[in-house]
């Protein structure tokens, strides 16, 4: 319970300093919605490729924006010193970890919120589904627990923009390939495959959160 | 050759080497002359014994760095870190010739270089992330810390594998496009086997002689770091008391 | 307890307010920054480190405080293991850095509401008041952080290493950017600390200032303790002259 509060006093503390600054949503927000234009121009959007490409394209726009916001949350935590003063508190780190990811969690989905109608409109696809925001949480919350670990890592290294997603990349695809396919079948409303996507999400996401919070410990010391 | 000249180095060393050297003659005896012709892929089908063992023993070096960086993380002992980087090294580079040798062998039977097949895919990421695995190295100051961000690297990216070529195969045979079947035609001759194995058991060998030689070197490495450093703190305190005496005079 | 280091007092083992170290050492990639650093403050005792820049002093006080860890040495804080117990002991300590560890974009009552859920403070909101009043910062309770002046950053992040009533205060050059009347502020929060039996552990540059609140000085060269002495017996000059006399 008290581990509880504490988590919960760090996502509240992200979130009053991002509602104040606005320094990262914003900008994560106007950074997918470009990249879902600009997919407009990479591809045929009027065809039967409508929902592949739409899902793609709205991956890899979610995806950059998770890296942007990342990458930017670290840098905001890191340039001030405050991070070491989150290192002094009297919890187990791992609770450190689980709350700076439920705030990541939180930007990105608020972005997700934003865009997902935008998309709607602009591709003409049906994204009002509950299944479909399953995916989109699913597959947050994955590309957030390896980016929450990663970009803590990537923040003391030299080219720290560089890092993030040279990890993260490689790391996250199979949360990439299993949402975009998920999302692809949401969309085109073939539902026979798309439990087996959401199960291989999920344990993704078990597996990965579970060792981001094993280990944290030992990345954030010094 | 070890630091210190000789050959091989110990008797682990020499071993290794010896073994190593036999068992691949043997193996290219095999693999050239003693295996048949494969009926259906021709002369080409002779990569195989070369491919399939690179990429098993890929695995089996990131399964090393795997093991080893758990073990750093908990015991926070140089040696394991030392292993973990010589095993990723050699895996690294048998990872390249995996996707070398896969295109070598793919060419004339697919007719193009690369096809974006489950086992290709996963290698080629695999070759990624452990690429990321140099780099967090390379790019890591304090040494201390380059080596716990490489051991987590390592963990998680050894327990994706699995994941990565099941997401990967999952994702091909959804997809409206015939799949290669990659094995040389139905069951394979008995010679053709035995070849595989005894290539497998030199490219094991041969493995175990690289990180071997590769560890000697990393530890090596540190310990030429430890005497630099040495040497500085003792360069810091004989300036120290050479300008304390200056300020006395 | 077979510590060969430690001297033969037989009164110990009291549970308040107690660091003791002994042969921590802290490499870098370059130099050893620690080599081998004993330490024993004892509650009530006002511990002020002197050294030149590089001498160690930042290092010492984040292995102290289990931010940094040592390759070798031991360390316990009031009797805990401070790695085993890394959680515990952070309870008991109030860490004042050369970065305020506060939040921008917060009040700086909110941010002291955020640490104090961190610390668990009971009686926050009365806490909260309390320390604002003793570093003069009411007036500007409710104003972000972000506009404070250098002096208020250092009142604000001296009220947070205070908020959770810590037994040892681990302060690294508190005095700076603060003006003639802060420091005054500073140093009757020190003095209380001290004669309530908590321990202080303080570098500062400023060689009067600091002697004046020490009960004993350290001086720090080259990654050792390079003088232990009581503040009364301390000479000026003698400091000076191992942290390397400016301008000489």
């Amino acid at each position: 319970m008290r581990n509880l509060d504490k988590i919960l006093a760090i996502v509240w503390k992200d979130l009053l300093t991002e509602v104040r600054s606005r320094e990262l949503v914003v900008g994560m927000l106007v950074f997918a919605m470009l990249t879902i234009v600009t997919f407009n121009f990479a591809f045929d959007l009027t065809g039967i490729e409508r929902a592949p490409s739409g899902a793609g394209a709205l991956w890899v726009a979610f995806i950059f924006a998770s890296l942007l916001g990342l990458g930017r949350a670290v840098a905001m935590e890191r340039d001030k010193g405050s991070f070491d003063g989150l290192l002094l508190v009297p919890v187990d780190r791992g609770m450190i970890y689980l709350g700076k990811l439920l705030g990541n969690v939180i930007f990105i989905s608020a972005v997700q919120l934003v865009t997902i109608p935008v998309f709607g409109a602009l591709f003409d696809l049906p994204v009002y589904q509950p299944m479909l925001f399953l995916i989109l949480f699913l597959g947050t919350l994955g590309i957030a627990g390896l980016g929450t670990l990663f970009s803590i890592m990537a923040a003391s290294t030299r080219a720290r923009e560089v890092m993030l997603p040279v990890l993260l990349f490689p790391l996250a695809l199979p949360v990439v390939i299993s949402t975009v396919r998920a999302t692809t079948l949401v969309l085109t409303d073939r539902t026979e495959a798309l439990m087996q996507w959401i199960n291989l999400l999920a344990a993704f996401d078990v597996i990965f959160l579970t060792i981001s919070f094993l280990v944290f410990d030992r990345v954030v010391e010094d | 050759m070890s630091p210190d000249g000789r050959f091989g180095g110990s008797a682990t060393g020499k071993i290794l080497a010896i073994g190593t050297g036999v068992t691949m003659l043997i193996a290219i005896y095999m693999m050239f002359l003693y295996a048949p012709q494969d009926t259906m892929q021709g002369p080409v089908q002779r990569v195989f014994y070369l491919h399939l063992p690179l990429a098993w023993i890929a695995y089996l070096a990131f399964f090393i760095v795997f093991v080893a960086s758990i073990a750093y993380l908990i015991k926070r002992n140089r040696r394991w870190d030392q292993l973990a980087r010589s095993s990723a090294e050699v895996g690294l580079v048998f990872t390249t010739l995996v996707i070398i040798t896969g295109s070598i062998w793919g060419r004339p039977i697919w007719g193009t270089f690369w096809e974006w097949d489950a086992r290709l895919t996963t290698t080629l990421i695999l070759w990624f992330i452990y690429l990321g695995y140099f780099m967090v190295r390379a790019y890591v100051s304090d040494q201390e810390r380059a080596m716990r961000y490489a051991a987590v690297v390592g963990i998680i990216g050894f327990i994706d594998v699995p994941i990565i070529h099941m997401s990967v195969r999952w994702w091909r045979t959804l997809h409206p496009e015939p799949i290669v079947t990659q094995s040389g035609g139905p069951a394979m001759p008995d010679s053709m086997l035995y070849t595989l194995g005894v290539s497998l058991v030199a490219f094991t060998l041969f493995f175990g002689y690289l990180v071997y030689q590769k560890l000697l070197i990393e530890q090596a490495k540190d310990q030429v770091a430890d005497h630099n450093l040495a040497v500085a703190d003792r360069e810091a305190d004989e300036a120290r008391e050479h300008s304390a005496k200056g300020a006395t005079a | 307890m077979t510590k060969p280091q430690s001297p033969p007092e037989t009164e110990e083992q009291s549970p308040v307010a107690r660091i003791r170290a002994t042969g921590l050492t802290k490499r870098y990639v370059m130099r050893t920054v620690l080599r081998g650093v004993d330490l024993e403050v004892d509650a009530g005792e006002a511990v002020v480190l002197f050294g030149a820049n590089g001498a160690g002093k930042t290092t010492l006080l984040r292995v102290l405080s289990t931010l940094t860890r040592p390759q070798k040495g031991s360390l316990e804080i009031n009797g805990l293991d401070s790695e085993a117990e890394a959680i515990t002991v952070r309870g008991q300590l109030g860490v004042l850095a050369h970065q305020p560890y506060v939040y921008d974009s917060l009040t700086a009552r909110e941010n002291l509401q955020f640490f104090s859920r961190m610390f668990e403070v009971p009686d926050a909101d009365d806490r909260i008041q309390r320390v604002l009043g003793d570093v003069e910062l009411l007036e500007r309770a409710d104003d972000q952080v972000g506009t404070f002046s250098r002096g208020m950053l250092q009142r604000i992040a001296l009220a947070r290493s205070i908020l959770h009533r810590p037994s040892i205060l681990l302060f690294d050059e508190p005095d700076t950017g603060l003006d003639v009347a802060s420091v005054k502020v500073l140093e009757r929060i020190l003095n209380e600390h001290c004669a309530d039996g908590g321990a202080l552990l303080m570098t500062t540059h400023d060689l009067e200032f600091g002697i004046r609140v020490a009960s004993r000085v350290l001086v720090m060269d080259g990654g050792r303790i390079a003088l232990d002495r009581d503040a009364n017996e301390i000479v000026p000059a003698e400091v000076e002259s191992i942290m390397g006399a400016p301008g000489a």
